[in-house]
C-alpha cells in the first residue's frame, strides 16, 4: 500500500446505535501531519477508535489507502494493523511488564528474537524519546509524560506506515507538552513518508505540529482543511474555539441557599 | 363485547411480568452463551502460541503459590472440625474407629475442592476479575488487540490453563492437610488410635474417590477462571456501572457467580460420578 491517506466517506459513529458524529466526510491526506480537534467529549477519540478498527461505525465507512477498512478480509485489516502505530491516552503500558518489555512486546509477540536482539531494539526507541534511563522501571513508577513517551516508543517499534495518537499532550505541562509535540515532528522528519494523526484540543500543540486539520464539533465535521485554512476560516464556532472565546455566557452566581443549609453548613464551617 | 378497565388492568401487568421475564431469561441464555464462547476461545488459544508458557507459570505462582498458605490453614480447620463433628456423633454409635473413613471421604470427595474452589474464587479468582478490568478500562486490552496479539490468547487462556493446573494441586494438599487437622483432634486430643484412623482411611478412600475429587478440582478451575476473566474483559460493558465502579461490580460479580456455579457443578458431576 503505497497511499496512507484517510478518507472519511458518510461516515457516522457512535455507541449501541446512537451517533455521536454523523455524515462525516474528509480526508486526511498520506504522510503528513494531521490534527482531528474538537470540544471535549465531541467524538474525536471515538473516531480514532474507527480508525484502528476498534469499533464500526453505523454509517459509512473509512478507506486506508484506498481500501475500506470494514469490509477487507480478515488477514488484509491484520496486515493493515500491522503497519499503524497507535499511542493511547495514558500510553496504555501493561502494568505488569517493564518499559522495555512493554515497547518491545509488538517485536516479542510476532518474531523470534534473542533477548539481547529485544534489549536492543527497546533501548533504540526508549533512546529516541528519552527514556532509556527508564528502562527497567514499570509504569506505575514513571509520570504521565513519561508514559506517553513510552507508548509512542511502544508505537514506532515496527516502523508504522500510520501513526495515531490520542490526546498526545493532554494532561501534561506546557515544557513537556512541547517536548511531545517535537518528538512528533523529529518523528516526522526521520519517516518522511509516515501518516501522523493526532486527536487533541491543545491549540498550542495544534500550531506545531498540524499540516491538515479535521475540526468535530455539534457531531459533525465542521472543518477539514490546511492550518492557514483553519485560522482564515470566518465560521463562528471556529472562531471562538481558535480564541477561547467562550462566547456569550449567562451564569447566574446569585442564587439564594436554602436557609435551612445555610446554617447547617456554617455551623460545620465553625466547629 | 367490552372488557372491564379493572381486568384490562391486571392482563397488562401479567403481560408486562411475562415480557420482563423473558427478557431476563433471554438475557440470561445470551450471558451463558458468550461465556461459553468466551471459555472456548480461552482454551483454543492455549494451544495457538508457545509463548504462554511463561505467562501460565507466573499465573500459577499467583494463583497457586500465594494461595498456598490460605488453602492450608483452612484445610486444616476443616478438618479439625470434621474430626470433632464426627468423633462426637459416631461415638453414639459406638464407631469412633470410622472417623478416618469420615473424614477423608468428606474431604476428598466434596469438602476439598469445594472449599478450595471456593477459597480461590475469593482469593485469586478476584484478583484475575479486577486485574482484567482495570486493564479493560485504562486501554491495555485495547492496546493488545491494536498490536495484533491476541488478548484472549495473552490474558484469558495463561489464567485458565494455571488454573487447571493449580486447582487439583491445591485440592490434593487441602485434603491432605485435612486428613491431617482430623487427626490431630481424633487422635491427638480426643485419644482415638492413631492405626485405627490411618488403616481406616486406607481401606475407605479408593482411586475413584480421588479421581473424582480431581475431576471436580479441574471443572471447577475451568469455571472460576473463566468466569472471573470473563467478567473482567467485558467489565466496560456492564449496564450498572462505568469505570472503576464497574470494575469492582464485575470483581463482586466474577465472585458471587463463580461461588454459585462451583455448587451447582459440584452436585451435577457428583451426580455423574456416583
Amino acid at each position: 500500500m503505497e497511499s496512507w491517506d484517510i478518507c472519511f466517506r458518510n461516515l457516522s459513529v457512535g455507541y449501541n446505535g446512537v451517533p455521536v458524529l454523523s455524515d462525516i466526510n474528509a480526508t486526511l491526506p498520506g504522510g503528513k501531519v494531521s490534527v482531528i480537534l474538537g470540544g471535549s467529549g465531541c467524538g474525536k477519540s471515538t473516531l480514532l477508535r474507527h480508525v484502528i478498527g476498534l469499533a464500526k461505525p453505523i454509517k459509512g465507512g473509512i478507506l486506508i489507502g484506498g481500501k475500506d477498512l470494514f469490509t477487507l478480509s480478515r488477514n488484509d485489516f491484520r496486515r493493515l494493523r500491522k503497519r499503524m502505530g497507535v499511542l493511547f491516552q495514558d500510553g496504555a503500558l501493561l502494568g505488569a511488564l517493564t518499559l522495555a518489555q512493554n515497547v518491545v512486546l509488538p517485536l516479542s509477540e510476532h518474531l523470534r528474537l534473542q533477548k539481547k536482539l529485544l534489549r536492543e531494539a527497546a533501548l533504540r526507541v526508549l533512546r529516541m524519546v528519552g527514556l532509556e534511563e527508564f528502562v527497567d522501571y514499570y509504569p506505575n513508577q514513571l509520570s504521565g509524560g513519561m508514559r506517553k513517551r513510552a507508548g509512542l516508543a511502544r508505537a514506532i517499534i515496527a516502523d508504522p506506515a500510520l501513526l495515531l495518537c490520542d490526546e498526545p499532550t493532554s494532561g501534561l505541562d506546557p515544557i513537556t507538552a512541547a517536548r511531545m509535540d517535537n518528538l512528533l515532528l523529529s518523528m516526522h522528519a526521520k519517516y518522511p513518508g509516515m501518516t501522523i494523526v493526532s486527536v487533541s484540543h491543545d491549540l498550542a500543540s495544534l500550531k506545531t505540529i498540524a499540516d491538515y486539520v479535521l475540526v468535530l464539533g455539534e457531531g459533525r465535521a465542521i472543518f477539514a482543511g490546511t492550518l492557514q485554512e483553519l485560522y482564515a476560516s470566518k465560521n463562528t464556532y471556529l472562531e471562538q474555539f481558535l480564541e477561547r472565546n467562550p462566547g456569550p455566557v449567562s451564569l447566574d452566581f446569585d442564587q439564594k441557599r436554602n436557609p435551612e443549609i445555610e446554617k447547617i453548613l456554617q455551623k460545620w464551617l465553625d466547629s | 363485547m367490552s372488557v372491564p378497565t379493572a381486568s384490562k388492568g391486571s392482563v397488562s401487568r401479567i403481560v408486562d411480568l411475562v415480557r420482563v421475564l423473558g427478557a431476563k431469561t433471554l438475557s440470561g441464555i445470551d450471558a451463558i452463551g458468550g461465556m461459553t464462547i468466551f471459555m472456548v476461545r480461552g482454551l483454543f488459544q492455549i494451544f495457538a502460541n508457545i509463548r504462554i508458557i511463561p505467562r501460565t507459570i507466573r499465573q500459577i505462582y499467583i494463583i497457586g503459590y500465594q494461595s498456598l498458605f490460605v488453602i492450608m490453614l483452612i484445610g486444616i480447620f476443616t478438618g479439625m472440625v470434621l474430626g470433632l463433628q464426627g468423633y462426637y456423633t459416631l461415638v453414639q454409635f459406638g464407631s469412633t474407629g470410622l472417623l478416618g473413613s469420615a473424614v477423608s471421604l468428606s474431604l476428598i470427595r466434596e469438602l476439598g475442592p469445594a472449599l478450595t474452589a471456593i477459597m480461590l474464587t475469593g482469593r485469586a479468582g478476584s484478583a484475575m476479575a479486577a486485574e482484567i478490568g482495570v486493564m479493560r478500562i485504562t486501554d491495555q486490552i485495547d492496546a493488545l488487540d491494536v498490536m495484533d496479539i491476541n488478548s484472549i490468547g495473552y490474558l484469558v487462556s495463561p489464567r485458565i490453563l494455571a488454573a487447571l493446573v493449580a486447582f487439583p494441586l491445591l485440592t490434593a494438599i487441602f485434603d491432605t492437610i485435612g486428613i491431617f487437622g482430623g487427626y490431630l483432634t481424633g487422635v491427638l486430643m480426643l485419644d482415638m488410635n492413631s492405626g485405627v484412623y490411618f488403616y481406616k482411611i486406607s481401606h475407605a478412600v479408593t482411586m475413584n474417590d480421588v479421581n473424582g475429587g480431581f475431576v471436580k478440582a479441574l471443572v471447577f478451575g475451568l469455571l472460576v477462571s473463566t468466569v472471573c476473566c470473563h467478567q473482567g474483559y467485558f467489565s466496560h460493558l456492564r449496564r450498572d456501572s462505568v469505570g472503576p465502579e464497574a470494575v469492582g461490580n464485575a470483581t463482586t460479580s466474577a465472585v458471587v457467580i463463580s461461588c454459585v456455579l462451583i455448587l451447582a457443578a459440584d452436585y451435577v458431576v457428583t451426580s455423574f460420578l456416583l
